[in-house]
């Protein structure tokens, strides 16, 4: 699982630079597909068995990186935070922020790095706001584990290796603290 | 009084901003903040402004404090990682910098190094969040004790004005959630956009849990202008302030702007939840004393020195800087050491 010099060990290059990408996934759709795959029983168990297998799992999260590249401009972090950034990847900004825009933002909404593309906040909160879900971007987002690029999120995700992605502004932020679970998992493993 | 005073006091506070040169020496530091002293309580030192490389923003800070005057160490995330950023902050601690000021940071592409890696490992809200963790919880972020744990005064950076709007004062929500004690924004020069924000601001509380410091910038010439509208990122000259400072000769560009500047002072303070002004004049320092003199925010404070105007000193303020002679400093800075700090 673990990604050593840039290469994982699923063998997948993750040397694409941030960019700015427009989702090709309405905002609406993208939320039904959240409620359907939600982690439950059964694809717990499956995500568990994908996982195990040397054959299955390098497949799956080569399929996971096609279908995201082309919808999300994925970039393989690992660690997705699109279920509450209304499907728009954070990681192609430039700065990779995942709390919020920069100052730079254009009058026009566009990045200050890319002023030809929109910056992936306007977006976000654009798509998040016409679901009703802008409560979603006040989530407060940990600092992402860099050894996990390139691993499969769909896997983590149903494994439940994502929950201390982000936690509520309000309350518990002080005394959780920002390190990820993510980290206490592999830290302790 | 500190920084943290006068905002815990519900005084004004003002702070200005000094850009520190680039170059080994500290001279330049040492004579701005010297002209600053006894007009501002604290002053900020940027981290490689613009992604320029300059003197660092921690020996500025000591520069700053040498010359008796309280640092507010800028803290950008573009050039260093998690490591670096909890390192500089123990060591920024341990030599008495308490003001630290957290921000994204410019992207490289725009300063001398655009074929940098840009590191942006934290963003800024998580980094407050980790500093405020080493500090309350006197722990870093791999859960390593540190012993003394280190003692900061958290602040924010925020932009009212940019896209998008209706998130901007919830940005500023989870910068105060994660660890932020005071904000100051972005350049301020359109008064009522920023009162629309404040008054959103109030609306989430924000200004009960964080002193809000208004960005306040003075206009020096026409090319500074349009610099200003054009190329700065975030920054929205709007119209009437640029026809403005356009109507009045070449110049007086430079009186003018301090004129404006003056009332974007006067009007920002009368703001409810706006606890201070930040004036952002960097290479323009000699103009902070006319604004504030001419804003009336000066009047009220009991600093001892501030009366007592004894000795005409255009020689303090550094060598024929093209700064506003109409609005500058005619009045004296007293040439004494210690401020009561």
């Amino acid at each position: 699982m673990r990604c050593a010099d840039g290469l994982c060990a699923d063998g997948l290059l993750t040397a694409r630079p941030p960019i700015p990408a427009h989702p090709r996934l309405g905002a609406r759709l993208a939320y039904w597909l959240q409620r359907a795959l939600r982690p439950r029983f059964g694809v717990r168990w499956l995500s568990a068995r994908i996982e195990a297998s040397g054959l299955a799992r390098p497949l799956f999260t080569g399929g996971e990186r096609v279908t995201k590249e082309s919808l999300f401009g994925c970039r393989m972090c690992g660690q997705c935070a699109l279920p509450v950034t209304g499907y728009v990847c954070p990681m192609g900004c430039p700065k990779e922020l995942r709390n919020g825009p920069c100052g730079g933002v254009g009058a026009d909404g566009s990045c200050e790095v890319y002023p030809g593309l929109r910056c992936v906040w306007v977006e976000a909160y654009e798509r998040a706001a016409s679901q009703g879900r802008v409560a979603d971007l006040s989530l407060l987002h940990r600092p992402i584990d860099h050894r996990r690029w390139g691993e499969s999120s769909w896997l983590n995700y149903w494994q439940g290796r994502d929950e201390g992605l982000w936690t509520a502004a309000v309350g518990h932020a002080a005394s959780e603290g920002p390190r990820t679970s993510h980290q206490r998992v592999l830290g302790g493993s | 009084m500190s920084l943290r005073e006068r905002l815990a006091s519900g005084g004004f506070a003002v702070t200005a901003e000094i850009s520190p040169p680039r170059g080994a020496g500290t001279e330049p530091i040492t004579a701005t903040a010297a002209l600053l002293r006894h007009w501002v309580d604290a002053v900020n030192v940027t981290d490689n402004q613009g992604s320029n490389v300059r003197l660092a923003s921690w020996a500025g800070s000591l520069a700053v404090m040498a010359a008796g005057l309280e640092p507010v160490m800028q803290m950008t995330c573009r050039d260093r990682n998690r490591i670096a950023l909890q390192s500089d902050l123990l060591g920024a601690s341990a030599l008495g910098i308490r003001n630290v000021l957290v921000m994204t940071g410019d992207h490289p592409k725009f300063g001398d190094h655009p074929e940098a890696k840009p590191v942006f490992d934290l963003d800024s809200v998580q980094l407050l969040w980790t500093l405020r963790h080493m500090r309350d919880q006197g722990a870093l972020l791999s859960g390593r004790v540190l012993k003394p744990p280190p003692d900061c005064f958290l602040g924010a950076v925020e932009n009212p004005f940019a896209p998008p709007a209706g998130f901007r004062a919830d940005r500023l929500g989870k910068k105060v959630a994660a660890g932020a004690q005071f904000v100051q924004t972005q350049f301020v020069f359109d008064v009522q956009a920023f009162a629309h924000w404040m008054a959103q601001v109030r609306d989430l509380g924000l200004h009960e849990r964080c002193y809000i410091l208004a960005g306040v910038g003075a206009v020096r010439s026409r090319r500074g202008l349009d610099f200003m509208r054009d190329q700065v990122p975030g920054v929205q000259v709007p119209d009437d302030v640029y026809r403005r400072l356009q109507a009045v000769p070449a110049d007086q560009t430079a009186a003018e702007g301090a004129r404006l500047a003056a009332e974007t002072v006067r009007q920002l303070s009368a703001i409810e939840g706006v606890a201070g002004v930040h004036l952002l004049v960097a290479g323009n320092e000699q103009a902070v004393p006319g604004i504030l003199d001419e804003a009336g925010v000066g009047a009220g404070r009991t600093e001892p020195d501030r009366a007592e105007p004894d000795r005409a000193g255009p020689d303090r303020a550094g060598p024929d800087r093209d700064g506003p002679d109409r609005d500058g400093p005619d009045r004296a800075l007293p040439d004494r050491a210690g401020h009561g700090r």
